[in-house]
């Protein structure tokens, strides 16, 4: 009972930040509610007992790239507001049909499963603790290539950021 | 009466955040919040990868959301300075300013 009731007031969190994403004006807003989902995730991987990705989750995202919006943020301004005006014409319907498509699709694969999304796939009879140990177990010897590659990507991004920073007629950063 | 959260909790709520994050990205038109919108769609995948991880006993599901991290903090770091330097030339972060190859 107390996992289903911690599970629904997570996931009511989760999509309460998802709406503050999607719908505050103040791009400052904006940023606390995905604050606010960011943890919320972090909280809910920690019952579903992967506590190494929900600690990186509140370090990396909730840490890291989330001072990097607020950063960008205050850089840019709030104080401009946003206009409403189409610039496609029939935008709105045309959201308002991807949405309804997409909320058939969910609809129809949660019917014709009977709600039992996972049925072709029997079940674990055990569970996983995601500590570090055995997170890096694994990546260390099956993914060691995707590691590998991962931080060449780290290395080019950085790059990247800062030849995008360097503005060539001052010849300074 | 006691409730089991099986996987396909998860999961629904994994597709209901992917489906706001795709919503707003599509209604709204300042760059950062399309930008955080597609972090909203990042995340929800990695809650099916934890998910799925959950479901089948193996942690390699949580070593494919390590990668995911790393990847949206590349592409947080190299899309907000691309931000930035066109906010410098244009003094505006709408889509709409940004229409140069449109064709």
């Amino acid at each position: 009972m107390i996992q289903l009731g911690g599970f629904i007031l997570l996931a009511l969190l989760i999509l309460l930040g998802a709406a503050v994403v999607i719908f505050a004006k103040n791009p400052v807003h904006n940023a606390m509610g995905l604050v606010l989902t960011l943890l919320s995730l972090a909280a809910l991987y920690l019952t579903m007992s992967a506590t190494f990705i929900a600690m990186v989750q509140i370090l990396v995202y909730a840490g890291a790239v989330m001072t990097l919006f607020l950063f960008v943020i205050m850089m840019i301004g709030v104080d401009k507001e946003e206009d409403r005006k189409e610039s496609i014409r029939g935008q709105t319907f045309l959201v308002l049909g991807v949405v309804l498509l997409l909320m058939g699709v969910l609809t129809y694969a949660s019917i014709i499963s009977g709600f039992r999304w996972d049925l072709l796939f029997p079940q674990a009879g055990y569970v996983v603790e995601g500590t570090p140990d055995s997170v890096a177990s694994i990546l260390f010897t099956a993914w060691v290539l995707p590691f590998e590659a991962v931080s060449i990507l780290l290395v080019v991004a950085t790059a990247a950021a800062i030849g995008l920073a360097y503005d060539r007629n001052k010849r300074e950063l | 009466m006691d409730i089991q959260i099986t996987t396909d909790w998860y999961l629904t709520l994994a597709a209901i955040l992917f489906s706001l994050g795709a919503i707003g990205m599509m209604i709204r038109k300042n760059v950062l919040i399309m930008f955080m919108c597609v972090e909203l769609m990042l995340n929800s995948v990695n809650l099916t990868f934890v998910a799925a991880s959950r479901h089948f006993g193996s942690s390699d599901g949580q070593v494919a959301v390590l990668f995911i991290l790393v990847v949206a903090a590349a592409e947080a770091v190299v899309g907000l300075a691309i931000i930035v330097s066109i906010f410098s030339k244009k003094q505006s972060a709408s889509v709409d300013d940004l229409s140069l190859s449109k064709g």
